[in-house]
């Protein structure tokens, strides 16, 4: 497995559980900066549930909890006192569904900062047009900022998703699924983008397709029924696995 | 294919039921239509009652059915909102909201003269309020409280979990997600579930009986601590306490057709209201 002197997240012996069920079994891993780490497994094993862990949207549903600690900057996220919301800034997601807000393609890009406080409309807008630029997104939606959000399609309203996500300028982005919904033109498009922001962004992403967890991703993480089977290079767990496992799994053979 | 007999009669059975409801609420509303019109006239609808309610206009009881129906949403429209974001938004579902919630249908379901002796107890003797606008527009508030509170929940629980997620996810905290990204979609059908509340509170009677209207007050109140003339009840009082039953006949239906009219007013603002914030926050 790899390992990193200077990682930006580290998981130290994580559960976690709906209720009574436990989904997540004694995970540890380091994440590196400023990389590309794809979290892959079958449907249920938990890769979606502990991309959550990082922002802490589990903590939204009702009956959740963990053991073990998440640490980011070796910062524990889930420390008494830690500022969620803070936590939340630095910690983007884009979700597998786009979900862009019924508001104004300018709103939603604008959302974020204006909740963290910026007024000025000279200062907003130098922000919506900078993060719709990174989301590669400017050149399609820069004369309708103010048609509702909805009306664009699938490929532009989660490029809309990214662009919001950047707006609030994270360190750290968090993407579950975020092509699963999207035709091959809008996903290659995405897959580009994904390697554009890897310059400035740690990047998490969950996926189900494993063609995309190799061209887009640097290490890859092999989940089953909740348990971290296998991390390390991309190129090596597609090439060369060590746990037979991992290598059913990504030959096809179950999943 | 052709359907069987009894298929058929079935089929007929239930159109027919179906259509006489609506044959029925047909001929009340022509009924009243039609035997208050001719009484309806600008002295009636401007003009202070003489001698009883036996002549002249019914404006004191239009102006009290107003106040009272304002009053009631002023007063019911925030505590339901309230109850329902926090039953929706905030509180752990478990045993404590269960019974929140059984509480609320319990309230649904307690008859009307029944908060009419609350508000009689608390509004009126207790807190010294005496019989007055006040007294009627708390008592009427409570009781369009569950139909509010249940309507504004469904309201809150039809915009989309994204929406929240989203938000949540930008580090809004959960008020900020509320108001600025629940909140607004919710609204049209919170104001849809007030419009019944609304046309109930203008139309009840027994509530009011005992916290407010007058059996003849010819002036308009000063204060909300003034007793007021109501439609609903100025129509009992017309109808069965009258000792001149015969002569008053057209005024009670033209006090019925007021009502009508006043709580199709009152709908039609609520539904004005609703497609605006639609429009403005369309999903």
């Amino acid at each position: 497995m790899v390992n990193f002197n200077d990682s930006k997240i580290t998981v130290e012996n994580l559960n976690f559980y709906y209720g009574k069920v436990q989904a997540l079994f004694d995970i540890n891993m380091k994440i590196s900066e400023k990389k590309v780490t794809a979290l892959i497994g079958p449907s249920g094993c938990g890769k979606s549930t502990f991309l959550r862990m990082f922002n802490r949207m589990n903590d939204i549903i009702d009956g959740t909890h963990h053991t073990g600690s998440v640490l980011i900057d070796n910062r524990d996220i889930y420390k008494d006192g830690i500022d969620i919301v803070a936590l939340r800034k630095k910690v983007g997601m884009v979700f597998q569904k786009s979900n862009p807000f019924p508001k104004s393609v300018f709103d939603n890009a604008a959302y974020g900062p204006r909740i963290h406080g910026v007024k000025d409309k000279a200062n907003l807008y130098e922000i919506v047009e900078k993060s719709l630029k990174d989301a590669a997104i400017w050149n399609e939606v820069k004369d309708r900022l103010d048609e509702n959000a909805m009306g664009l399609s699938g490929g532009q309203q989660q490029r809309l998703c990214i662009a919001r996500a950047l707006a609030v300028e994270p360190e750290i982005l968090l993407m579950d699924e975020p092509a699963s919904a999207l035709d091959p033109k809008s996903t290659a498009r995405i897959e580009d983008l994904i390697g554009t922001l890897k310059q400035k962004y740690t990047i998490i992403i969950v996926t189900h397709n494993m063609q995309q967890a190799s061209r887009v991703s640097d290490y890859t993480a092999f989940f089953y029924e909740g348990k971290l089977i296998e991390y390390d290079y991309t190129d090596k767990i597609f090439r060369n696995p060590e746990i037979k496992q991992t290598e059913d799994y990504i030959t096809g053979r179950f999943g | 294919m052709k359907k069987s007999i009894s298929e058929n009669s079935v089929f007929w059975a239930v159109r027919f039921i179906t259509y006489s409801i609506v044959a029925i609420i047909g001929y009340i509303i022509f009924d009243i239509v039609i035997k208050g019109l001719p009484t309806i006239n600008l002295e009636f609808i401007t003009g202070f009652p003489r001698s009883s309610g036996s002549e002249g206009g019914i404006l004191p009881a239009i102006v009290g059915t107003v106040y009272l129906v304002f009053g009631a949403i002023l007063v019911s429209l925030p505590l339901g909102m309230a109850s329902a974001i926090y039953l929706s938004e905030y509180a752990k579902q478990g045993r404590f909201t269960r019974m929140i919630r059984l509480a609320i249908v319990t309230l649904a379901g307690v008859p009307s003269i029944v908060f009419g002796l609350f508000g009689l107890g608390l509004f009126v003797i207790f807190l010294g309020f005496g019989a007055s606008i006040i007294s009627g527009s708390f008592t009427l508030a409570f009781m369009i409280l569950p139909t509010i509170i249940v309507s504004s929940e469904e309201a809150l629980q039809a915009v989309p979990k994204s929406n929240r997620e989203g938000s949540l996810a930008l580090g809004a905290t959960e008020w900020q997600t509320i108001y600025k990204n629940v909140l607004p979609y919710a609204l049209p059908g919170m104001f849809t579930g007030s419009i019944l509340g609304v046309g109930r509170a203008a139309g009840e009677t027994a509530p009011i009986l005992l916290t407010v209207a007058a059996f003849f007050l010819p002036r308009l109140p000063s204060s909300i601590f003034d007793q007021v003339m109501a439609l609903p009840y100025h129509l009992y009082i017309l109808a069965t306490q009258h000792p001149e039953a015969e002569k008053v006949l057209p005024l009670q239906y033209g006090t019925a057709l007021v009502l009508l009219i006043l709580v199709l007013i009152f709908n039609l603002a609520a539904i004005f209201l609703r497609s605006y914030f639609r429009k403005k926050y369309k999903w």
